[in-house]
C-alpha cells in the first residue's frame, strides 16, 4: 500500500516558487488497478516520478508498505518493489534489448524467457531481442520495451506514465490487451497508470483526477468515468447542437 | 611461459594456451612460438626488425595470430611486421600487445604494421591492447598500421584498447583502389592520467571505395583523449566517420575531423559527439535497483561492446 500524506512540490520559477504538487494526499490500495487522469500540465507525471524517487517532495511525507519512503533513493525504492516506466523512454547505445531485459529481471534470464515478455507487449521477440536500445527503434518500439521492463520486474508496485504517448492508435489497440493482462494478473500488487486513454480508464478499479497540482476527483471508475465522459465543452456542444434542432 | 605472460596473452588473443593454425608469438622481445602452415608462411626479417606474414591466395578459413606480450619492465622496441595477403584470399588476423610492468622503467612497444591485400582479398583484423602492473614505470603503445587495398578488396579492422596502457599515439593510413571497402571500430577507455591519441586517414582513391570509421571511447579521471579522422576522396567513392565519447571527471577529449572532397562524386559523412552520460540513462538503471554507481558502469559497459 502507498500513501502519500501532504505532498507538495514547488520548481523555481521565473517570478519566484511554483507549486506543481500542492499538499496532495493519496492511498493507493493493493490489489488495483488505479488510474491517474487529468489535463496536461496538471502534475500528473510530477506525482509518478515523486512516487519513483526521481523528484524529492518539497514537503509531505511518502509511504510505502508501512514504511517512510520520503528520503529513499530510487535504487532503494526499486528494490522494495517499486517500477517505473517512463513517458519517453531512454535509448542506450550499446546495450541490447536482451541486457535491458536482464538488468530489469535481476538474473541472466534465458533467451526464452525473454522472449516472453517481449511477446507480451506485442514485439515479434526474435526480431527484437538483439537489437541496441538505440535511435535505430522507433518511439513506439521503445514503449513496448520499456513496458516489458516493468513487466520483466514483476514488482509489487508498477507505475506507467502515459503508455500511450507515442504510440499510434492502431498499435495501441493491441497494447491495451497487455493492461487488461495485467489487469486480470494483479495478485499481491498494484498499477498506477497516467493515461487519458478510455479504454485504459474503461479497466479501472479506481481513478485519480489531477489538475492544477490537486486531486480534483477520486473514486471508483463506476463513480467517476461517466462524469469524465459526460461533461465538458463535448456535451455543452451537443447540448447546444440538439437545441439547435 | 609464466602466469603473467599467460595472463597478458588471454587479454590481448583471447588464448588460453598455442592457437589453432599460424602464429608467431613475441615475448619481450624474443620470439617465443611459431607455426606455420601450408598456406600462410611467418618469416623473419634478415635484419632483425620484425616478420612477414605471406597468405597465399585463394586461402579461406585461416587465422593468423601475432600477439606480443612485454613483462620486463624498461623494455623498449620497435618492430615492423608485414602482412601480404593475396588474391581472394579471406583471413582473420589477431594481433594485440599486452605490457605488464611492475618496474620503474618504462615499457614501451611501436608495432608498425603495414598490409598488402591484393584483389578481392577479405580480412579481419583484430587487435588489443592491454597493460597491467604497479611499477612507477609508464606502459607505452605507439602503434602505425597502413593499409593498401588493392581492386575489390574488403577490410574490417576492430581495435581496442580498454585498461592499462599510459600513452598511447596510434596512426592508421588506409589506401583504397577502386571497389576496396574498409570498416574500422575503435574503441577505447582511458583512465587516470593516460593519454591516447588516434589518427585515421582514408585515402579513397578508386572508384566506388568506401570507408567507414566508427569511434567510441570513454575518458575518465584526468585522462585525454585526441581522435583524429581523415576522409579523402579523390574518386566517386563513400565516406563515414563517427566518433562518440562519454567525458567523465577531469577528463578532457578532443576531436578532431577532417572531409575533404577532391571529386564531384565523393560523399563524405563525418559525425563527432562528446558528452557526459545522459542523467535519464543512470536514473533509468536505477528504477532497475542499481545503484549510480553500477549504473554508470553499465552504461560505459555498453557502450564500448
Amino acid at each position: 500500500m502507498l500513501t502519500l500524506e501532504h505532498i507538495s512540490f514547488d520548481v523555481q520559477d521565473q517570478g519566484g516558487e511554483k507549486g506543481i504538487i500542492k499538499d496532495l494526499s493519496l492511498t493507493l490500495d493493493d490489489n488495483k488497478f488505479i488510474v491517474i487522469t487529468g489535463p496536461n500540465g496538471g502534475g500528473k507525471s510530477t506525482l509518478a516520478r515523486l512516487i519513483a524517487g526521481i523528484e524529492k517532495p518539497t514537503a509531505g511525507r511518502i509511504c510505502f508498505d508501512g514504511q517512510d519512503i520520503t528520503e529513499a533513493s530510487i535504487t532503494e525504492r526499486a528494490n522494495m518493489g517499486i517500477s517505473f516506466a517512463f513517458q519517453q523512454p531512454v535509448r542506450f547505445k550499446g546495450v541490447q534489448v536482451i541486457d535491458l531485459l536482464r538488468l530489469a529481471a535481476k538474473k541472466n534470464l534465458s533467451t526464452v524467457e525473454a522472449c516472453k515478455y517481449l511477446s507480451e507487449v506485442g514485439l515479434c521477440a526474435k526480431d527484437y531481442i538483439n537489437r541496441e536500445v538505440n535511435a535505430s527503434l522507433s518511439g513506439g518500439e521503445l514503449k513496448r520495451i520499456e513496458i516489458a521492463t516493468v513487466l520483466a520486474r514483476g514488482t509489487k508496485l508498477s507505475i506507467f506514465d502515459e503508455p500511450e504517448a507515442g504510440i499510434d492508435l492502431w498499435s495501441f489497440q493491441n497494447l491495451i490487451q497487455v493492461f487488461e493482462k495485467m489487469r486480470n494478473a494483479i495478485h499481491d500488487s498494484s498499477i498506477l497508470i497516467i493515461s487519458h486513454q478510455e479504454r485504459i480508464l474503461n479497466i479501472a478499479d479506481e481513478i485519480v483526477v489531477i489538475s492544477d497540482g490537486t486531486i480534483s476527483k477520486q473514486g471508483p471508475r463506476e463513480e467517476i468515468l461517466p462524469g469524465l465522459l459526460g461533461t465538458s465543452s463535448a456535451v455543452d456542444l451537443c447540448n447546444a447542437y440538439q437545441g439547435g434542432n | 611461459m609464466d602466469q603473467i605472460q599467460k595472463t597478458l596473452l588471454e587479454e590481448v588473443a583471447d588464448l588460453h594456451g598455442v592457437p589453432e593454425g599460424a602464429y608467431n608469438i613475441r615475448s619481450n622481445g624474443q620470439l617465443a612460438g611459431r607455426n606455420t602452415t601450408a598456406n600462410i608462411d611467418i618469416i623473419s626479417k634478415e635484419d632483425g626488425t620484425g616478420i612477414d606474414v605471406r597468405i597465399k591466395p585463394g586461402t579461406v578459413h585461416e587465422s593468423v595470430h601475432i600477439p606480443v606480450i612485454l613483462s620486463e619492465s624498461g623494455l623498449n622496441e620497435v618492430v615492423y611486421n608485414d602482412f601480404y595477403i593475396g588474391e581472394g584470399a579471406d583471413v582473420v588476423i589477431i594481433a594485440g600487445c599486452g605490457i605488464h610492468n611492475c618496474g620503474n622503467q618504462d615499457s614501451e612497444h611501436d608495432g608498425i604494421h603495414r598490409f598488402y591485400l591484393e584483389k578481392n582479398a577479405k580480412v579481419r583484423y583484430v587487435e588489443k591492447h592491454y597493460g597491467e602492473g604497479d611499477g612507477n614505470g609508464k606502459r607505452i603503445l605507439n602503434p602505425v598500421t597502413e593499409v593498401n587495398m588493392a581492386e575489390g578488396s574488403y577490410m574490417e579492422m576492430e581495435m581496442v584498447q580498454i585498461k592499462g596502457v599510459d600513452s598511447t599515439d596510434r596512426k592508421t593510413v588506409m589506401n583504397l583502389e577502386a571497389g576496396a571497402k574498409v570498416v574500422i571500430k575503435e574503441r577505447l577507455l582511458t583512465h587516470g592520467n593516460q593519454t591516447a591519441v588516434s589518427e585515421i586517414t582514408a585515402n579513397l582513391n578508386g572508384e566506388g571505395s568506401g570507408a567507414n570509421i566508427i569511434s567510441r571511447s570513454v575518458a575518465k579521471d584526468r585522462s585525454f583523449q585526441k581522435f583524429v579522422s581523415r576522409l579523402i576522396g579523390n574518386a566517386p567513392c563513400n565516406g563515414h566517420s563517427e566518433c562518440d565519447a562519454i567525458i567523465m571527471g577531469d577528463a578532457k577529449i578532443q576531436a578532431v575531423p577532417e572531409v575533404r572532397a577532391d571529386n564531384v562524386d565523393a560523399a563524405l559523412i563525418h559525425e563527432a559527439a562528446i558528452g557526459k552520460i545522459a542523467g535519464d540513462q543512470i536514473i533509468k538503471l536505477m528504477t532497475l535497483g542499481m545503484t549510480e554507481e553500477e549504473a554508470e558502469a553499465q552504461i560505459v559497459n555498453g557502450f564500448l561492446k
